[in-house]
């Protein structure tokens, strides 16, 4: 059972990686994120696949990191994006 | 009783890394921005949730069982948010162009 889990989490981080194309490719920002999310959420797969098939637990603390950071990252790009789109035009308004 | 949980993982965990190559697939081959993000929450919610399924019967303990769902409902909630949160800016990009 341990190679199977290890070899999983091995497919589940190459699958990833080649998402990560879509970070090279564009074309706009949110699709760059939504790479970038994805290799959130396929860490903390091959992490809980790795840690539970050594039978290391402490891994789970770790995916759990990850993916609270990982929604944070997004929500960061949307913060930003935000901010970006909105000065030139409060200023357009004359608000 | 021991091979059962060793095949029900093993069919799980099978079909959650078969959903991340979907979504993977689709991230790069599908259209627009908010196709793309549909076939990523597929793979997020589905994949993540298939895998940590298939773990369950290895957990070994109730707490590390536990901590397994406490994972998949964190990803959850985090993706619901954040597909939400994308898909607006994805939005006003398209309008804008």
């Amino acid at each position: 059972m341990t190679e199977f889990l290890t070899a999983a989490a091995g497919a589940v981080m190459v699958t990833v990686v080649l998402g990560m194309v879509r970070i090279l490719r564009g074309p706009g920002d949110a699709d760059r994120v939504m790479a970038a999310q994805l290799l959130g959420t396929g860490g903390v797969a091959a992490l809980l696949l790795s840690g539970i098939a050594r039978g290391r637990p402490a891994s789970l603390d770790l995916a759990l990191t990850l993916a609270v950071l990982a929604a944070f990252a997004s929500i960061g790009f949307v913060k930003g994006a935000a901010m970006g789109q909105h000065e030139p035009d409060s200023r357009d308004d004359g608000r | 009783m021991s091979a059962l949980a060793d095949l029900f993982t093993i069919v799980a965990v099978s079909a959650g890394v078969l959903f991340f190559l979907a979504g993977v697939v689709g991230l790069l081959r599908f259209p627009d921005a908010l196709t793309r993000l549909h076939a990523l929450t597929k793979a997020d919610n589905v994949g993540l949730g298939l895998v940590v399924l298939g773990l369950l019967p290895q957990a070994g303990s109730l707490f590390v069982a536990l901590k397994l769902l406490l994972v998949w409902l964190t990803v959850l909630l985090a993706g619901a948010t954040v597909g939400q949160l994308i898909a607006r800016v994805a939005r006003q990009a398209g309008t804008r162009r």
